[in-house]
């Protein structure tokens, strides 16, 4: 049996991944022309936060997002395991009380705490809820160390290569994002704007969210003194304009977390649509004897590794897995 | 039964459409709260490429009217070009008007909305503009041509429920006709039940809702909430007084001398 999976975002390459350690024959196929912004993974933040996420998300993302640490420092080079930070300007205090209220496993800190943390940023706040547990990625390297890896299992990644051009020899995984749309008629795409910065007058080690209003902000250390700003949540399927609000936006809140930013070098400006459902809940569907597995939403890296599982089970021995699978599944 | 622009409503409970989790969840307190009328502001960036018609499509399935809106428009020309493409996506000559002028507050920009709201009738559009309880404003908007108000309760998103009571009161006793909808600055059901007590036809609601824990539940609450103070409004309530009045006789009560 040979499975084919198209898409070589985080989704399909989680997915080739556990197949591939299961021992099971697959290929990978994609039609971009190589790894690269063509997937919205490229412009992900790669925070593994899933008790943060319990503000805004349901309940299976919170639970399921709980295997994201492991299965990530078990296949590629580097997981920075230093947890999140949460802060809010203080006009916006109420709203890190209503987070702490709604979201686990972390502690309130205090000024002191924090500079013992990230001492740049305790001159300007004074208050700020720790969650040691959590961790993040860089998206891009774990991309290429997954694909590095599915080479040493002899599996090559075929980009350049639509669906339709592809004879399939067996059961397909389809796990290419908002691609997918034109089969699944309930996905929809939400936009996203996400900044590159660069600067060293600061040191941040570890993701930091801030309250913000209208969408979760947050900055996510890249090493080497490059920050990833993101990312704003907008209902619209238009994947390649950033417009100056967001961006107005998005350096507010760097500027807001520390005025070095002000300074930085703005090193790249991303913007794609996220796959989601209505209930911005992943989803795993059977199509014939195509197994969508989709919807990640702004969860790709975070759930990428559950939904692998889930996908390589089902595949392989069929079964309702009720969080991420309608009632009506084959 | 309530009349907004010939539409008939028996619904008091106005939905924003924003910052909920997700649109099931949206579609979901619609539903349970018996809502009849969402709001949906339009960026003009997704309206130029009809990039945002996905969730648009979303909302017109709900199957309640929709009123869009001009959030987030500080000048006169944003509102219109706004107001133009609401009209094209959403197919209604409704329009909720905002022309905001500062953005701590989100205070309306009254003389721009004034201003807007003229240009918007003449261009048969029916315009439910969001104000303060100034009473000269109010005034100016209603010979604008507008048929319905939308005085605010506090600014947006603060959830302080109804900071000028006595304006509110006011205003409802000088435009006894008009129908008089608050907009922002809820919080809590008791607030929009408050606002029904001071005879307020209706109230929209989006952050206190959107933002809740459970957001089902309090859509659900603050559509018995309001319906409450209708109830009470209706039913004439007492005076308040100074001083303590027993509700049983006192007189001929037993006495232990």
């Amino acid at each position: 049996m040979i499975i084919t999976i198209v898409g070589a975002g985080v989704m399909g390459l989680a997915i080739a991944t556990e197949l591939a350690e299961r021992g099971v024959g697959i290929e990978v196929i994609d039609q971009a022309p190589g790894l690269g912004a063509h997937a919205c993974s490229w412009y992900a933040g790669g925070m593994l936060s899933p008790w943060c996420e319990a503000d805004m998300s349901e309940p299976p993302i919170v639970k399921f997002g709980q295997e994201a640490v492991s299965w990530w420092r078990k296949h590629i080079s580097k997981v920075t395991e230093r947890g999140s930070i949460v802060l809010a300007p203080s006009r916006d205090s109420a709203e890190l009380n209503r987070f702490a209220r709604r979201t686990q496993n972390h502690k309130s800190i205090d000024g002191n705490a924090l500079a013992e943390l990230e001492p740049d940023l305790a001159e300007s706040f004074s208050k700020a809820l720790y969650f040691a547990d959590e961790a993040h990625i860089n998206p891009r390297q774990a991309l290429r160390d997954l694909s590095e890896k599915l080479l040493n299992h002899g599996i090559k990644i075929h980009y350049d290569t639509p669906l339709k051009d592809y004879v399939s020899k067996g059961k397909i995984i389809n796990a290419t994002g908002f691609n997918a749309r034109i089969k699944l008629q309930d996905l929809r795409g939400v936009k996203g704007e996400a900044l590159l910065l660069k600067t060293h007058e600061i040191n941040i080690t570890r993701p930091i969210r801030l309250m913000h209003p209208r969408f979760p902000v947050y900055i996510v250390p890249r090493g080497s003194g490059t920050y990833m700003i993101g990312a704003t949540q907008i209902e619209s399927e238009e994947r390649s304009k950033i417009t100056a609000r967001s961006m107005v936006d998005l350096l507010n809140a760097a500027y807001t977390i520390h005025p070095a930013f002000g300074e930085a070098e703005v090193l790249e400006i991303g913007c794609d649509v996220r796959p989601a459902f209505p209930d911005n809940i992943p989803k795993l569907c059977w199509q014939g004897d195509t197994l969508h597995v989709n919807g990640l939403f702004r969860h790709g890296f975070l759930l990428a590794p559950a939904c692998a599982r889930m996908a390589a089970d089902t595949i392989l021995n069929p079964k309702h897995i009720p969080e991420f699978m309608d009632e009506n599944y084959r | 039964m309530l009349d907004f622009y010939g539409k008939k409503l028996t619904s008091r409970l106005f939905l924003g459409t924003a910052q909920y989790p997700s649109p099931t969840i949206l579609e979901d307190a619609v539903k349970t709260s018996g809502a009849q009328v969402v709001t949906v502001s339009l960026r003009r960036e997704s309206g130029e490429a009809k990039s945002g018609q996905t969730f648009w499509n979303m909302i017109s399935d709900l199957g309640v009217h929709v009123l869009p809106n001009t959030a987030g428009c500080h000048t006169v020309k944003e509102a219109v070009t706004t107001a133009h493409m609401a009209r094209e996506v959403f197919g209604t000559k409704w329009l909720k008007l905002e022309v905001i002028s500062d953005n701590d507050t989100l205070c309306p920009d009254v003389l721009s909305l004034v201003e807007a709201a003229r240009i918007l009738v003449e261009d048969d559009f029916e315009v439910f503009p969001y104000t303060t309880e100034d009473l000269s404003i109010a005034g100016r908007l209603l010979d604008a041509g507008c048929k319905v108000l939308m005085p605010w309760g506090a600014p947006i998103g603060t959830g302080l429920g109804l900071n000028n009571i006595y304006g509110l009161k006011t205003m409802r006793a000088h435009f006894a006709d008009v129908p008089l909808i608050i907009d922002a600055g809820l919080g809590l059901p008791s607030h929009a039940a408050h606002a029904a007590e001071l005879g307020f036809d209706s109230v929209l609601v989006n952050t206190a809702i959107a933002k809740a824990g459970n957001p089902v539940a309090m859509a659900k609450a603050f559509s018995i909430a309001i319906e409450a103070g209708v109830m009470a409004r209706t039913a004439d309530p007492m005076e308040p007084r100074d001083m303590a009045n027993p509700s049983t006789p006192v007189l001929g009560m037993a006495s232990f001398t």
